[in-house]
């Protein structure tokens, strides 16, 4: 099951590098890993999604991550109201047969096109993690050239 | 003040008596300094062996223990030694030279990565790229080393920043805010775990290398008098119990007592303390302690639920903790444990520790019970990793604390030698003993240079039976006795240490242990003595690995 954490970490080198190797080295798995400065510039953000089998797994790897020293506070948001956002960047080729499915996508979820070619088009999709999948799992019908993710980022609310 | 001057001086500030070490072209200018400084410094002849040591000093005087090594292949070296003491919760601070801050990452001269190298072997490392850093970097490394869940702490110094300018001022204080131990007890679980403890019929209290380390060894005593539990000490524990007390049942897991096995199985309540419950320990999961609620006292909260689900985690210091469940105890309340004292006691009586001796060959449970004899159980032991290890472990019954050291977690072969060269430095009126095999002695050995060099009067007892004694062990019973790679052609001992400018003996014969043993504590200065003994003995008694700990086989008397 997936889980999102937010992790705050202390802006120094080498801090993701003990994220990551924490992750590697107790074999739990990462789904997506976003990180950036927050408004104080000695702190971090991460944003993590784990994908833990179990309850237990999942305590460990909040454990884990609490015990280094340069993790600050660690927030999970499975039983929290939170936000969340991630921003997709998707290549489609077009075709005779699919330009018009191209079309009522984006419009069908209002997305902005960030490009046009006569070939192809780069389509931005902005939303939280249900709406993303939803238009992920359509765009697959009409065939992805290209596909890159920003990761989730979430914030309480 | 220069960088190198900053750090020794930083050093003194944290009261550092001696450092273990190797010298090398990226920790010039800290040798430089070292060479007129107030603190002891002793060149060991391998940086493994500088950590090692470093780590056996900790261990038997609680103190941080510290040692230096160059760049690159100086602070690859330390590695085997900063993985031991991080299994085991030692506090060691490690400094390593590294290449000038502007040639990192060029692949320079003796580089590496040694933050990178060293991450997960650590409890925490740095890298020193600004002078001004320096100080509050070694205040920083040695506050995490000894607080908390202790361990090794790497101070990576690129060799331009030891030469570099800047003031001196030592930190009074350090606040890191993603590190705060927890040191007491929740009041809540505090009362939870007592109203197990008054409903119990069965409990066992597992001791580990926590009680040493938070120094809860009378806390023990007296709270597992007042209730009347028996208390069994894992390889990390022993000494935080006294291992002659009659309350004690030894060590508990694979090469545990029977009564300490049979104790935990049939048990319905376990009190762990500081304790992580290593599969050795537990041996088949699902099979542990089936009955048992349990009650875990760990200062690490990562320790509790990781590997046994607990139904009462306490997390805190250990001495705190024993403090807090001994004030507010209602001895009224307490149940009568009479019976399961009583079970116990035949356990104990039917299933005693075992060998055979032999006239012809000497056993070599019999040299560690000899020793224990004549040293009056007042050494302290340092052991090898393998047979050697649970030899002694079941044989010299240990009854303080930071008097039994052993590579517990990592399993580190070559630990004892040097760890007992920083065991004797931290503790010179003690007799201390590194309990070898043939096999671990000679991976370390070349220390005998070390102890001749500054006259430490470390012993070394070789239980030489002439095979890897515990893997030929596994391949009799499991392999076929397909003995791979385990018979061993072995040098003579006695001239290897002649050579190096150290008395060796060489014991052969039964008739002539008591004497010979007699001769080799008496001895001033290091001496080695090689006790060649019967080649395949196995330690007993045994749970196969990933059976149930009541599923022993052998050493039933």
């Amino acid at each position: 099951m997936k889980h999102t954490l937010q992790v705050l970490v202390e802006n120094k080198f080498g801090v993701l590098a003990r994220v990551a190797s924490l992750f590697s080295a107790r074999g739990y798995n990462i789904d997506s890993l976003a990180v950036g400065e927050t408004h104080d510039p000695t702190i971090s953000c991460m944003t993590i999604v784990v994908d833990a089998e179990d309850e237990r797994i999942l305590e460990q790897i909040k454990k884990q991550l609490n015990k280094l020293i340069d993790v600050i506070t660690v927030i999970d948001f499975t039983r929290k109201e939170y936000i969340d956002r991630e921003l997709i960047l998707l290549k489609i080729n077009k075709r005779e047969d699919t330009v018009g499915l191209i079309d009522k996508l984006i419009s069908d979820y209002s997305l902005k096109v960030l490009d046009n070619k006569e070939d192809s088009c780069i389509i931005e999709i902005c939303g939280d993690s249900h709406l993303v999948e939803k238009v992920l799992q359509e765009a697959k019908k009409i065939g992805i050239k290209e596909l890159i993710r920003s990761g989730k980022l979430a914030i309480s609310n | 003040m220069k960088g190198a001057q900053i750090l020794i001086e930083s050093l003194c500030k944290e009261k550092v008596e001696i450092i273990f070490g190797y010298p090398g072209g990226a920790v010039l200018p800290l040798f430089d300094v070292l060479y007129n400084a107030p603190i002891k410094f002793i060149l060991t002849r391998h940086e493994q062996a500088a950590a090692h040591a470093a780590d056996g000093y900790a261990r038997s005087t609680g103190k941080v223990g510290v040692c230096i090594a160059t760049s690159g292949p100086g602070a690859t070296n330390l590695t085997t030694g900063i993985a031991t003491a991080y299994m085991d919760s030692v506090p060691i601070v490690a400094i390593t030279g590294q290449v000038k801050t502007f040639l990192i990452g060029n692949d320079a001269f003796q580089e590496a990565d040694t933050t990178g190298v060293s991450r997960s072997i650590t409890k925490h490392n740095y890298l020193v790229k600004n002078i001004k850093d320096l100080a509050i970097t070694i205040k920083e490394a040695f506050h995490i080393a000894k607080t908390g869940r202790p361990g090794p702490v790497l101070v990576d110094l690129p060799v331009d920043i030891q030469m570099q300018d800047a003031e001196f001022n030592y930190p009074q204080k350090v606040e890191i805010r993603g590190y705060k131990p927890t040191y007491f007890g929740h009041p809540g679980q505090i009362k939870k775990a007592l109203k197990l403890i008054y409903n119990t019929k069965r409990p066992v209290i597992i001791a580990g290398g926590g009680v040493i380390i938070s120094g809860a060894s009378e806390e023990l005593v007296k709270f597992a008098e007042k209730i009347n539990i028996p208390v069994t000490t894992t390889l990390m524990g022993l000494g935080g119990f006294p291992g002659t007390h009659p309350l004690s049942l030894g060590m508990p897991g694979m090469h545990g007592t029977v009564y300490a096995n049979m104790a935990i199985t049939e048990s319905d309540l376990i009190i762990a303390i500081g304790c992580r419950f290593d599969d050795r320990v537990t041996g088949k999961v699902d099979a542990f302690a089936p009955e048992a609620k349990i009650i875990h006292i760990d200062i690490d909260p990562t320790s509790i639920s990781k590997n046994i689900k607990v139904d009462v985690p306490i997390v805190g210091d250990a001495k705190n903790i024993l403090g807090q469940l001994l004030e507010e105890l209602d001895t009224s309340r307490l149940p009568d444990l009479g019976g399961w004292e009583k079970r116990i006691k035949d356990y104990k009586r039917k299933h005693p520790l075992y060998y055979k001796k032999s006239k012809l060959k000497i056993k070599p449970q019999q040299v560690v019970e000899e020793l224990y004899l004549q040293t009056k159980g007042k050494a302290i032991v340092v052991t090898e990793v393998g047979q050697n290890q649970m030899w002694a472990a079941q044989f010299y019954k240990i009854d303080y604390p930071r008097h039994f050291l052993s590579s517990g977690g990592l399993g580190t072969m070559g630990y004892g030698f040097p760890a007992s060269v920083g065991a004797k430095l931290g503790n010179p009126d003690k007799i201390v003993i590194d309990i070898a095999g043939d096999g671990s002695i000679q991976m370390n050995i070349q220390e005998l240079a070390t102890v001749s060099t500054y006259n430490i009067g470390v012993k070394v007892a070789i239980l030489n039976n002439h095979y890897l004694g515990m893997v030929r062990q596994w391949q009799e019973l499991f392999y076929n006795k397909h003995y791979s790679a385990t018979p061993l052609k072995n040098p003579d001992f006695v001239k290897v240490a002649e050579g190096y400018g150290v008395k060796g003996m060489k014991v052969t014969k039964e008739k002539d242990l008591k004497k010979s043993i007699k001769e080799f504590l008496s001895y001033q200065g290091p001496i080695i003595a090689d006790f060649w003994v019967e080649e395949e003995e196995n330690v007993f008694p045994m749970v196969p690995a990933g059976e149930a700990i009541n599923r022993m086989i052998g050493g039933m008397a």
